[in-house]
């Protein structure tokens, strides 16, 4: 299968289980390339496993992700850590080695990675700091950071090595509205700058919406709708409308899965 | 009855499978070490966490130690006469199973237990993750210098907790309760022998780093990554590395006596 110009990666077919409960039944997902593209899904659905899939740092049981055109399952270790390096990804805590200042984190890449003396460093790191602001902060531990604080360094540090795709989860959950307008803007204008590829796995709809290009939406193991984001919010499949009205019942039930609530409520047991 | 044969086998295999991961990730380590050795910042810095903030607690405990081997030494040794003998009783005692064998208890205790809430809490808090998505082998940035920095500390502890338990000796038996200075330590030269009695101890020390850091290591990095699964490790770290160092301590005595 042969890679497009435009897409940077294509999943297909795409199983993943985890002991008996299965993740992914079968997903195709492209993300073109120099786009922001959006993976949307309730909690639990599998929107983190699915960016350790893509960084290979889980195994799917089948189907194939092409990145470049070449399959990430069946890379060999040496190879795998190659291709990692154009990718960077923000965790959902941010992942900052907290035995060093903030500093020391986005110099940590190109440590180990490059041979660049000091001073080279010293300056590809400010340049990372200015960009997402936080130059005043290099001093500071991670511990000091706020969460959202936290997270733009973390961006700083996946920009270190100028990847060519960056794969944010849930950037924006747990965000004050300040901090959240400054890492939509952040995404947005960094794509832009340094001509990115952006994957944003989220369930914060309106702020993923207002900048995606392109959005999917995973539910129960399947992709259940994609398109752009005026597109999805104009659908009427009913999933995609509960997901993107957030409304509480529908095709995702209100209720966990239980037997009914009259045989409950007589059957006589305390304690199930 | 299918099933039960098949659970059988499957228990088996999962056994061998856990089995086999665990080997295998030692190996990996322990081949990394010819990275880690060009790059000495990294493992200096783990011997100064590992080891030389073990030492006060080594020290102080020698030192008690030597003590309690004066006083008791003393008390037996005089009732055949043989009091001028505690020098080689109290170095023989530390050199050969004391020394060795406390020291890979408090290091369990004091950096074991540390090293595994470190390793995990950086998986829990996904910056093995991190690192692995930086292209930065966590096997070789993280468990190696520390597996490496906890064997060629072990023996050094050791060697510490000897050499102050000595001391301790001396000051219970000499200074208080009046052996011979010169009996106590020409005694000691006399009949403390290097290839059998200091070997032996340093090839039992640097057998409890291996196994006492491997431990501690290899806990932290496959903790259930929680609050709850990192807690759980460290305390498996200490009682695992106990009963190993107790158990091995026993066979390698039988072995090389
Ligand atoms: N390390 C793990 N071991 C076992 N199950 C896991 C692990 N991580 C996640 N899961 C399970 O996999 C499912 C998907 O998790 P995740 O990808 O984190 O979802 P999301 O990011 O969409 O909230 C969840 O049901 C979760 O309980
Ligand atoms: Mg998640």
């Amino acid at each position: 299968m042969q890679a497009t110009d435009k897409t940077l990666v294509r999943i297909r077919d795409l199983h993943f289980s985890r002991g008996h409960s299965k993740i992914f039944n079968g997903i195709d997902i492209d993300i073109p390339k120099g786009k922001i593209t959006a993976i949307m899904g309730p909690s639990g659905t599998g929107k983190t496993t699915l960016l350790k899939l893509i960084g290979g740092q889980l195994k799917p049981q089948q189907g194939t992700i092409y990145f470049h055109g070449e399959n990430i399952p069946t890379m060999k270790t040496k190879k795998l850590y190659e291709v990692r390096k154009k990718m960077g990804m923000l965790f959902q805590s941010g992942a900052l080695l907290t035995d060093m200042s903030v500093f020391d984190n986005i110099a940590f890449p190109l440590r180990e990675h490059t041979e660049l003396p000091e001073v080279m460093i010293r300056d590809l790191v400010l340049m990372k700091l200015q960009a997402v602001g936080l130059r005043g902060a290099r001093h500071l531990n991670p511990s000091q950071l706020s969460g959202g604080m936290a997270r733009r360094v973390a961006f700083a540090r996946a920009i270190a090595l100028d990847p060519e795709m960056v794969m944010f989860d849930e950037p924006f959950t747990g965000q004050d509205p300040i901090s959240m307008g400054v890492l939509v803007q952040l995404i947005r204008s960094m794509n832009e700058a340094l001509e990115l590829t952006s994957v944003i796995v989220s369930h914060d709809i309106e702020e993923t919406m207002a900048i995606a290009d392109k959005v999917y939406v995973i539910s129960q193991g399947k992709i259940v709708g994609h398109g752009s984001p005026e597109e999805m919010s104009q659908s009427n499949s009913p999933w995609i409308s509960q997901f993107v009205h957030g409304e509480a019942d529908g095709p995702v039930p209100f209720h966990y899965q239980a037997s009914s609530f009259k045989d409950d409520i007589f059957s006589g047991e305390y304690v199930d | 009855m299918f099933d039960w044969f098949a659970q059988i086998g499957k228990s088996a295999i999962d056994f061998w499978a856990r089995l086999g991961g665990e080997v295998l990730l030692f190996l990996q380590t322990v081949m990394a070490f010819s990275k880690i050795i060009f790059r000495p910042g990294l493992i200096i810095q783990q011997l100064f966490s590992i080891g030389v903030r073990s030492m006060l607690i080594i020290i102080v405990s020698g030192f008690f130690v030597g003590m309690v081997l004066g006083l008791q030494g003393y008390n037996t040794l005089i009732d055949f006469g043989a009091e001028e003998s505690l020098g080689v009783m109290v170095a023989l005692s530390l050199v050969r199973e004391l020394g060795p064998v406390v020291t890979a208890l408090l290091f369990a205790g004091r950096a074991g237990s540390a090293l595994t809430a470190e390793i995990g809490l950086m998986k829990a808090t996904e910056q093995l993750s991190g690192l692995e998505m930086m292209a930065v082998n966590p096997v070789e940035r993280i468990l190696a210098p520390r597996l490496f920095a906890g064997i060629i500390s072990m023996p050094l502890l050791a060697a510490m907790f000897s050499a102050v338990g000595v001391f301790g000796g001396y000051l219970v038996g000499v200074d208080l309760l009046g052996v011979d200075t010169g009996a106590y330590w020409s005694q000691m030269q006399a009949r403390v022998d290097f290839d059998q009695d200091i070997v032996q101890g340093v090839i039992k020390s640097v057998v409890f780093g291996v196994v006492t850091t491997w431990i501690a290591v290899y806990e932290g990095y496959t903790c259930l990554p929680t609050s709850e699964g990192v807690s759980r490790s460290t305390t498996r770290t200490v009682v695992y590395s106990a009963l190993a160092v107790l158990g091995l301590d026993f066979l390698l005595t039988a072995l090389m006596l």
